[in-house]
């Protein structure tokens, strides 16, 4: 299992806790559940989570699939410079965001689900893994000045037209070595 | 609109038949929780979240039986063989049986949203009522009291003593029901966030490794159920009629009409529907480990350029049809790894084999191990599983074959032509077969030159036994670049491909669709040509109009009939 980049793993089940939390915070304070701040909470938080990790951070090896829509997050995200690309932030980002959580039934399913997801966001942080915006490819605009070179001034060099006729009688001695190499 | 139905007509009536006993277990479930008198008081407390999270858990009963069907690869063949007589397209539908797996996760993802969101509720309404916040009604109910023999109680939360807020997230992990809820829906998001398919196709491990929880997800699912905790009215000696005491709470047991009303829990019920497949997908493990067990020997083992490995295997009793695939496990490398491969030898040979590519860790690890083997010696130990898959014996049954495969799709084709070849040599009747045209097409050649190979010896063949039309092939590189069209127009004059080595040429770009039909259909008027694919969706469609456009309707004319194929 070498290859793996555990922060992939770790952005679909945070992405996945995000709404669950969501859910779990909608069904508390529409139902009036007791407690109902703490669901409140939720909502803002699963949110929260679900923008945070909306974008799909680019692979460090192999393609990258970007998710439907993902490039305005992605400069959203990519804007908080080293807290959203660190992932050791990450990690206690939602170990932080999900205890208020616990203390709610509707929420509590989304707050182990982040704390997992805390988990596995950590473990790619000690592998050393970032999280890297996925852009557009600039185009590389190539100056047509560069490109075009200005044609020879000078004829190649040949030797003279005796030598240069065609000599059928002695074809070894009419053979004769290009002063300057010729091919790629 | 025929071809459609031909190629989906059975597998929608499938998926109609499932969506509707869906439906309809769903519907039959909430009346029985929504209408009879036995819930009444329990609908008093609960309302109707109590038959919203009874009817989706009937659905999940009948989903969570079906989704280890799919997956009993075993079974299926066992299935597949036995449908001989019943029509290709019902064996076809066996093919699709990781599609099904998928949409049955999905149902069962969703029933579980709906019933754990119905099951918040009634936890929060029974905390409530128990703190006496409804009328005077429900905290009757729920103070009915818990006696010996019978728990004669409603209200499944007993206790006060606990903070309110904290009540429900106490009674879910102090219950059997709640405790294995929480585990198993936590197994299942864990399963379906492992199982998405960019972690799929990257990281295969974690998405198998992650999906054994589903044994953490049966065993509490048939727990689940333990514990009694939705409970209906019981007669009572006197009866007690709810219509009559409903408003005279105060005088329960007091008066002779209304005696305390009694209440019991049914016991679990889901093993009823689980227990089947369990059985059979434990004897489904069991069977590839004896596969796994019996003897393998190597015939054949062939470093092939671009590292490519070919395996020559045997193994007793072992019967393959074209086109279809094993599983490969190498303890050596892995001990719960397996891995599918097409076979690319033919049923007429003694032996089955695999053209391996380098394509990851476990592919690298064999290559690697295989290369450092010293000549002519066995291999490591290999497990194999199988064959799987739907022949594509239909293949034979047509006059004219288009064959069309695309990248990595044209390894079936190998056993495919192959098996052509050997029937033609022996006048097989089985084989109508009197012309084909084979369509490669690819990026680069690399990891592919086997293949060539493969073309060379048939052209060779052919050729010797004066059937050089037999077999029109055509190469299509849509890779090229200026310097490959530099390299092939300097050696244009050459009698040989200088790609392929073959005397075809190589044609750059994708082939113009239109051109071959037409040149298919004037090389053969009147006469019904099947086409076959082995590539991507995109190329099924375009081949798939063609076919439309350059049938004739009149019989004396072509015909061409597109083979959705799935190898």
């Amino acid at each position: 299992m070498g290859k793996i980049e555990w922060a992939m793993w770790a952005n679909e089940q945070a992405l996945a806790s995000g709404l669950i939390l969501l859910t779990g915070g909608i069904v508390g304070v529409a139902a009036q559940f007791r407690g109902w701040q703490f669901a409140a909470y939720a909502i803002a938080a699963g949110a929260f989570v679900c923008l945070l990790e909306y974008p799909r951070s680019k692979r460090a090896k192999g393609t990258s699939v970007e998710r439907t829509g993902q490039y305005c997050f992605t400069v959203c995200v990519k804007s908080f410079g080293p807290l959203t690309r660190n992932y050791y932030v990450r990690a206690f980002l939602h170990a932080a965001i999900c205890v208020p959580g616990g203390f709610m039934l509707a929420t509590v399913l989304g707050c182990v689900c982040l704390g997992i997801a805390s988990l596995i966001y950590l473990a790619a942080a000690i592998r050393g893994e970032h999280w890297e915006p996925i852009l557009p490819k600039k185009e590389v605009t190539r100056k047509p000045t560069d490109t075009i070179k200005n044609p020879p001034q000078n004829p190649p060099p040949r030797p003279p037209p005796e030598t240069r006729r065609k000599r059928v009688d002695d074809l070894e001695g009419a053979a004769y070595d290009n002063p300057i190499p010729v091919g790629e | 609109m025929g071809n459609w139905i031909i190629n989906n007509g059975l597998t929608s009536f499938i998926l109609v038949v499932w969506m509707g006993i869906n439906i309809f277990l769903f519907a039959w479930y909430y009346q029985i929780y929504d209408l009879p008198d036995e819930y009444f008081y329990t609908r008093h407390i609960l309302g109707s979240a109590l038959a919203w999270a009874r009817a989706p858990a009937a659905v999940l009963n009948f989903n969570c039986m079906l989704i280890l069907l799919p997956v009993c690869r075993n079974l299926l063949s066992l299935l597949r063989g036995s449908f001989v007589c019943c029509g290709r397209t019902m064996r076809k539908q066996l093919d699709k049986n990781l599609s099904f797996h998928k949409l049955v996760a999905y149902m069962i993802a969703l029933m579980t949203a709906v019933h754990m969101i119905a099951h918040l509720l009634n936890v929060e309404w029974y905390n409530n009522s128990r703190r006496g916040d409804y009328d005077g009604l429900s905290t009757a109910l729920s103070n009915l009291e818990d006696s010996a023999p019978n728990f004669t109680y409603l209200n499944p939360i007993r206790t006060t003593d606990i903070d309110a807020q904290q009540t429900p997230t106490y009674f879910v992990f102090t219950s059997i029901a709640g405790l294995t809820g929480v585990i198993i829906t936590l197994a299942l998001i864990l399963i379906i966030t492992s199982s998405m398919e960019v972690i799929r196709r990257s990281y295969f491990e974690v998405f198998w490794y992650t999906h054994h929880l589903f044994v953490i997800f049966f065993i509490g699912l048939v727990i689940h159920g333990a514990g009694f905790i939705v409970r209906k009215q019981e007669t009572t000696k006197p009866p007690h009629n709810f219509a009559l005491c409903k408003d005279r709470y105060e005088e329960w047991g007091q008066i002779p009409e209304c005696p305390v009303p009694q209440f019991s829990g049914g016991p679990a019920k889901t093993w009823w529907w689980v227990i089947g497949p369990m059985i059979l997908y434990i004897c489904e493990r069991v069977l590839r480990f004896i596969r796994y067990m019996q003897a393998v020997t190597y015939r054949k083992i062939v470093m092939h350029p671009s590292k490519v490995l070919e395996l020559q295997l045997m193994k007793n009793g072992f019967k393959m049809e074209v086109g279809q695939y094993v599983f490969l496990n190498c303890p050596a490398i892995s001990q719960l790894e397996w891995h599918p491969f097409t076979m690319t030898s033919a049923p007429e040979e003694d032996f089955f084999g695999v053209h391996i590519r380098s394509a990851g860790d476990w592919t690298d690890k064999l290559i690697d191990i295989m290369q450092q083997l010293p000549e002519g010696s066995q291999g490591p130990k290999m497990g194999v599983d199988g064959p799987f898959g739907t022949a594509s014996e239909d293949v034979f049954d047509y006059e004219v074959s288009m064959l069309v495969g695309a990248g990595i799709g044209v390894t079936p084709f190998a056993s495919i032509l192959k098996s052509i070849w050997y029937k033609f040599k022996i006048s097989n009747p089985k084989l109508r077969t009197r012309k084909i045209y084979f369509y490669w097409i690819c990026r680069e050649t690399h990891a592919f030159e086997w293949f060539a190979d493969l073309l060379q010896v048939l052209e060779r063949e052919m050729e010797e036994r004066g059937m050089a039309d037999f077999l029109t092939y055509k190469l299509y590189l849509t890779g090229w670049d200026q310097g490959h069209a530099t390299h092939v127009w300097l050696h244009s004059d050459e009698a040989t491909d200088v790609v392929t080595g073959l005397k075809q040429k190589t044609h750059y770009g994708r082939p113009a669709w239109d051109k071959e039909f037409e040149q298919v259909r004037n090389e053969n008027p009147a006469s019904v040509v099947g086409t076959f694919l082995c590539g991507p969706a995109v190329l099924a469609k375009v081949l798939s109009k063609k076919c439309a456009k350059y049938s004739d309707v009149d019989p004396r004319k072509t015909k061409f009939y597109f083979n959705k194929e799935n190898f």
